[in-house]
């Protein structure tokens, strides 16, 4: 153990971009997947305009397309309103869009504040833990019953769930396991019908969009999202920054001392780690992009990853630069389809980093295992399968 | 100290005083109904759109490319646009007048 410690003192918080050559030379990358292949637009120019040009590029096609690798196989019903364009999508966004605005309240913000602290005390107690099983998925699952306004112990049963319940280990597209969260929405869809309360299920039955009320397929395909779209990004974000952390320990203690900088660091760090590298699009005609030939019926797909260290726009893109005052990175998207959760997102990381530099000062890594994504000739490390630590 | 007012998208009119920091955070600490900020003025997430009126345009300087790039594909943008989180209070800004856009 001690020497794999210091072969990876530099390294373990390291995230190398995979795109670099293939975004310089062609701005594209191309890969297979289950026949019907994706072209990946790498630079940040690129993927903007793409993200913006919703008719060319739709999120309204066959439900799971969009998503790669495609889940056309495994599920029929549309997740809303990720593969909805305008303007229905507005429709269901200006729905929903106050609920997720809720984490700028101030109220909202101590009960995360509250849940980061326990748990950052409850592992202090310990030598040593496991940070995504033990740390990150219970953070992302406690924060999540303050998103959705539910009782606090249905963490218990997500985090029970374990982190591979959407996907798992061995096969990217398992079905079973995505039916564990499928039958969990149908009961408590059931019973907030019966009872409605005032969390995000009832705020969904009782809505009318463009004078239709919602079925309880649309308010699944709602909530199917704010499961799967906030789980894995989530965890990957807040265990990435604690690998960094754990190797840079005055960033923390910057943070400690300059709490005006959180903000930016945690813009910074969701650029540097972008926790989902890319997501796709359905292309409607024949087209160009980077004077690359399109063809209708195509996927197209939007590399956040890649377009955070765009060198045409980020200086020294590799680095982590604690404070970087400009930063248009795209992590959590961009335009139409931007990330409804983001506002949680960022509150979680803000409240994380702020706990962290006051009750933590030292993280040591002991063991990690880093989780590679493979895409065609990319192989881009996204976050860590498990990496346990110490917090002193 | 500057003085800055903000007219929101329902015709409410918001004067507030500032001397240092962003205009995006100033309008935060007022709380400017349509000026969420939300990430934090790194100019990444168009959330502190505003269009300078007309009138008091003169007392901004240019936009950078970055700012103009995030505008440009702004459905709602036009020759007036700014993100105010890259505006600095400064004297400069005394009696400026801001259209929310959100
Ligand atoms: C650090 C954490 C997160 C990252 C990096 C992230 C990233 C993204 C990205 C890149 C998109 C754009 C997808 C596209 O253009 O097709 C997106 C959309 C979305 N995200 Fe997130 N996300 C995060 C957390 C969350 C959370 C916590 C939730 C909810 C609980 C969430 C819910 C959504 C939804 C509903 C959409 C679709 C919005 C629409 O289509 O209008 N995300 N996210
Ligand atoms: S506050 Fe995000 S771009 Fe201005």
């Amino acid at each position: 153990m001690e020497h794999l410690k210091e072969d990876k003192k530099t390294k373990l918080s390291e995230f190398p971009d995979a795109f670099e050559q293939a975004r310089i030379e062609k701005g594209y990358g191309e890969i297979d997947d289950q026949n019907d292949p994706v072209t990946m637009l790498l630079r940040l120019k690129d993927v903007r305009k793409t993200a913006h040009n919703w008719k060319t590029f739709i999120s309204g096609a066959e439900p799971g397309r969009i998503v790669v690798p495609s889940e056309v196989h495994i599920r029929d019903i549309r997740q809303i309103p990720f593969e909805v364009d305008p303007p229905e999508h507005k429709s269901y966004r200006d729905l929903v869009e106050p609920w997720f605005k809720r984490p700028l309240e101030e109220g909202y913000q101590k009960v995360l504040k509250t849940i980061i602290d326990e748990l950052i005390d409850e592992v202090l107690t310990k030598d040593q833990f496991e940070v995504v099983g033990d740390f990150s998925l219970k953070l992302q699952s406690r924060a999540l019953t303050t998103l959705l306004n539910v009782p606090y112990k249905e963490s218990e049963t997500w985090i029970d769930w374990g982190v591979h319940v959407f996907r798992s280990e061995d096969t990217d597209l398992d079905g079973g396991k995505a039916n564990i969260l499928f039958d969990y929405l149908d009961e408590k869809i059931e019973e907030a019908s019966k009872n409605p309360g005032d969390d995000l299920y009832s705020l969904l039955l009782s809505a009318v969009v463009d004078g239709k009320k919602m079925t309880k397929e649309e308010v699944k395909g709602v909530m199917i999202l704010t499961f799967a779209g906030g789980r894995d990004t989530v965890i990957n974000a807040v265990t990435n920054s604690i690998a960094y952390f754990a190797e840079h320990p005055n960033s923390l203690k910057r943070i400690a001392q300059e709490p005006e900088i959180t903000g930016r660091a945690v813009e910074e760090l969701v650029r540097y780690f972008a926790p989902l590298t890319h997501m796709g699009r359905v292309v409607t005609e024949d087209t160009q992009v980077c004077e690359h030939a399109i063809k209708n019926d195509s996927r197209v797909s939007l590399c956040w990853a890649s377009a955070n260290r765009d060198s045409a726009v980020f200086e020294n893109p590799n680095e982590v630069v604690l404070d970087r005052k400009v930063n248009p990175h795209v992590s959590f998207g961009f335009s139409t389809h931007n990330c409804l959760g983001a506002t949680h997102a960022r509150q979680i990381l803000k409240i994380l980093l702020t706990s962290l530099a006051e009750k933590v000062s030292d993280i040591e890594i002991k063991d990690a295992k880093e989780n590679i994504e493979e895409w065609g000739e990319f192989n881009r490390k996204v976050g860590f399968k498990n990496i346990t630590v110490s917090f002193n | 100290m500057a003085k800055i007012t903000f007219i929101t998208k329902d015709q409410e009119s918001i004067v507030v005083e500032g001397t240092a920091g962003s205009v995006m955070e100033l309008a935060v600490q007022n709380n400017v109904k349509g000026i969420d900020g939300d990430c934090g003025g790194v100019c990444s997430c168009a959330t502190c759109h505003v269009q300078v009126d007309p009138a008091s345009a003169d007392k901004l300087g240019e936009a950078s490319e970055i700012e103009q790039d995030m505008l440009e594909l702004d459905d709602d943008a036009n020759e007036y646009s700014r993100l105010c989180c890259q505006l600095q209070v400064t004297e400069a800004l005394d009696g400026v007048v801001l259209n929310v856009v959100k």
